[in-house]
């Protein structure tokens, strides 16, 4: 039988190497004659590993990481003594430890066959959905408590139940995968590496609604992901995924894929449709819902991948399944993205709950440079600065609020001792001025008015009275923003303020 | 989009083959930005003698197109250098020193050499920063020098 040597394609993977990994063993297979062949997967999200090479095994795949182009020849000759040998993968203590239900597939399957899709639990969601009513589509959705991974965590059924009220010919699917925060990376390994899943939610939500039309929006930062998509669609189309009659049953449904252009505010739900549309990615003032006058005017749900990607399990595996998973009002799983300055960076799907510490002390293993953590930003560049004395918060919605944070789409950056505080709210400042969509006056001005102060301060200029200038700064944009570009901004200077404020008058007596 | 390996360098300016990009994609939904894109990809950048020319092919004014051109980072207004190095400057980037990173590789590549410096926020590889694309291939795990190899390659 030809083995099988699995090499992610995933764009993590490809920045360290894997493709040049991946010609190498094609050069060995092709020398030796050997009946192996290679499947481009993607990533398992340890990403400290990639090169992640994985072979069958009579026990399971075992892998071997971080693989150079140098080690590929004795991967042949000796590999059960090579020295980049993990064992079997599963039983990694990273990926054994985690709740895969979004991410069961990623790293595992061939991304682009439907039949490996199928093989491995895919489209049991669809099927079931197909032969259940449009509104109990959206009740088991509701019943799941599944809420939008794209950051602000509205409960996905409710917002599918407005868009199913609306009697309407057109109605659009959009998907979010603009995915702009910085220590974030889930959407883009979901596309490149279990694309069909995302497909396959997408359909399920316009059997909910109604809509038989759908929209990928990828920001153009994702190139991979953008031909990876296109692939899929393409597959999809093919094996009668999509299409005038999904999976034999007669209904229409067929998705389109845009591209963005480099703006972070088009992330921003009507930033983004507004994009779609074809301008300026302004954002739009609320009301109307875009449940109610989206697309093109017309009625239109749009999430985040990972909430599209969340359920196709719920409707297989019913909406209890999910549910029981987490706590609090944070139910089912979410996969966190630990990065920045951290030992092992990458992947974690875990039900809420799960500590911070657990987090970036168990899972990461500290600093990369193994100097003392300092800081992590939780959320993307709107998320909060926190020191490790709030490590003890569990991963949920609602104590992350409590303790003035949020956790966003879950991306973590770690920061070592060497971090300036008054440099990353400085920061904080200056992205807002530059991704602001000018539309208000605080986020686009006062922004920059922000920086100037914080390079007063950072020289020791009327400290005391520059920082209360930036606090007062911090109020106008939070009181004056239509969207949270401006709204938000304050969280990452205020909190930096707040829990690490001898950053801030350190260079004081400089100037004095 | 990201164009792949230029070396050759962007194709030179020519009205006709604009019109023809425009007009291949004039019948999709919201076809503005799909448009600009094959056009930036396809030179470089998005030239001024374009915006009449893709507002004629969809009937909308010009102010409209040069309103969506530079709202857009995306959009060059100018044609890039042989060779484009794009730094991640955002902060899972900065704590592993991608800011130091841009400057050196920004300073080592001024006026007179044939590489374009750009920043961007986020390439989705937060775990294995700092992150830069050279001519749309992804790197990461980067230092000065192999950046500055890479440009130079
Ligand atoms: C400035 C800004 C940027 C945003 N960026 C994203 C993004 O990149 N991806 C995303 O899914 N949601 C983003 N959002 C949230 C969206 O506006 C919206 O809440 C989300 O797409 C809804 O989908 P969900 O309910 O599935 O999360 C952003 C919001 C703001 C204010
Ligand atoms: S807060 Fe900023 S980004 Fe948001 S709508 Fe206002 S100007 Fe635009
Ligand atoms: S912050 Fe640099 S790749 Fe995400």
């Amino acid at each position: 039988m030809t083995m099988r040597i699995y090499v992610p394609g995933d764009a993590a993977a490809v920045s360290v190497g894997a493709d040049d990994v991946a010609r190498a063993i094609e050069a060995v297979i092709a020398a030796g004659k050997r009946d192996a062949t290679i499947v481009r997967t993607g990533s398992r999200g340890m990403f400290w590993l990639e090169p992640l090479v994985e072979f069958d095994s009579a026990d399971g795949r075992v892998g071997f990481g971080p693989v150079k182009v140098s080690d590929v020849k004795a991967l042949f000759a000796a590999a059960a003594t090579h020295p980049r040998r993990l064992g079997l993968v599963e039983n990694i203590p990273f990926l054994k430890s985690q709740q895969r239900v979004t991410f069961a597939r990623c790293g595992i399957i061939d991304p682009l066959l439907l039949a490996d899709y199928e093989q491995h639990g895919g489209l049991k969601g669809l099927r079931r959905a197909l032969a259940t009513a449009p509104g109990d589509i959206v009740q088991q959705v509701i019943d799941s408590g599944l809420r939008g991974r794209g950051g602000a965590g509205f409960p996905t059924g409710i917002k599918w139940r407005t868009v199913a009220g609306v009697q309407n010919d057109r109605k659009y699917i959009v998907c979010n995968a603009d995915e702009g925060d910085s220590g974030t990376f889930a959407d883009r390994m979901l596309m490149e590496g279990d694309p069909f899943l995302l497909i396959e939610g997408m359909a399920i939500a316009g059997l909910a609604v109604g809509a038989t039309k759908g929209f990928i929006y990828i920001r153009s930062e994702y190139p991979h992901a953008f031909r990876q998509m296109g692939r899929a669609l393409d597959v999809a189309r093919a094996g009668k995924l999509l299409g005038p009659d999904v999976l034999g049953s007669g209904r229409t449904f067929d998705l389109e894929i845009r591209l963005g252009a480099g703006a972070y505010i088009c992330g921003e739900e009507t930033s983004l449709l507004e994009s779609l549309e074809g301008k300026r990615g302004q954002v739009r003032p609320k009301p109307p819902l875009p449940a109610l006058q989206g697309l093109f005017g017309q009625p239109t749900v749009i999430n985040n991948v990972l909430s599209f990607a969340a359920v196709p399990t719920i409707l297989a595996e019913g909406a209890a399944f999910y549910r029981d998973l987490g706590m609090g009002r944070s139910r089912g799983t979410m996969p966190i993205q630990l990065a920045g300055n951290v030992k092992h960076g990458g992947l974690i799907e875990r039900a809420f709950g799960i500590t911070l510490r657990d987090i970036v002390e168990g899972y990461g293993g500290g600093s990369f440079t193994g100097r003392p953590v300092r800081a992590v930003q939780v959320g993307g560049p709107l998320g909060a600065y926190w020191p490790t004395e709030l490590f003890d918060t569990p991963f949920d919605y609602e104590a992350f609020a409590a303790k003035g944070g949020m956790i966003g789409h879950g991306g973590i950056v770690v920061f070592d001792d060497t971090v300036d505080l008054a440099k990353q709210a400085r920061f904080a400042l200056e992205f807002c001025a530059i991704e602001s969509c000018g539309k208000c006056t605080p986020c686009r001005i006062g922004s920059t008015r922000g920086v100037e102060t914080m390079d007063k301060i950072m020289r020791g200029e009327r400290v005391v009275e520059n920082i209360d200038l930036v606090r007062d700064l911090c109020e106008v944009l939070r009181d004056g923003s239509l969207c949270a570009l401006g709204g938000l901004t304050p969280l990452p200077v205020l909190s930096a303020l707040e829990h690490f404020p001898d950053d801030f008058t350190r260079d004081a007596a400089k100037a004095a | 989009m990201i164009r792949p390996a230029r070396h050759a360098g962007p194709e030179a300016w020519r009205p006709e083959l604009m019109r023809e990009l425009a007009e291949a994609l004039k019948h999709v939904d919201g076809p503005l930005l799909p448009i600009l894109h094959s056009i930036n990809d396809r030179f470089g950048y998005v030239d001024e003698r374009a915006i009449p020319i893709v507002a004629e092919v969809l009937n909308i004014s010009r102010a409209d197109v040069h309103g969506v051109v530079s709202f857009y980072h995306d959009f060059r207004k100018a044609p890039p250098k042989r060779r484009v190095i794009k730094i991640c400057r955002a902060e899972a980037c900065q704590s592993m020193g991608g800011d130091e990173l841009y400057d050196e590789v920004s300073k080592a590549c001024g006026a007179g050499s044939d590489v374009t410096v750009e920043a961007v926020y986020c390439l989705g590889n937060c775990a294995l920063s700092p992150v830069a694309l050279v001519d749309g291939k992804i790197h990461g795990r980067l230092d000065t020098e192999q950046a500055l190899a890479l440009v130079r390659s």
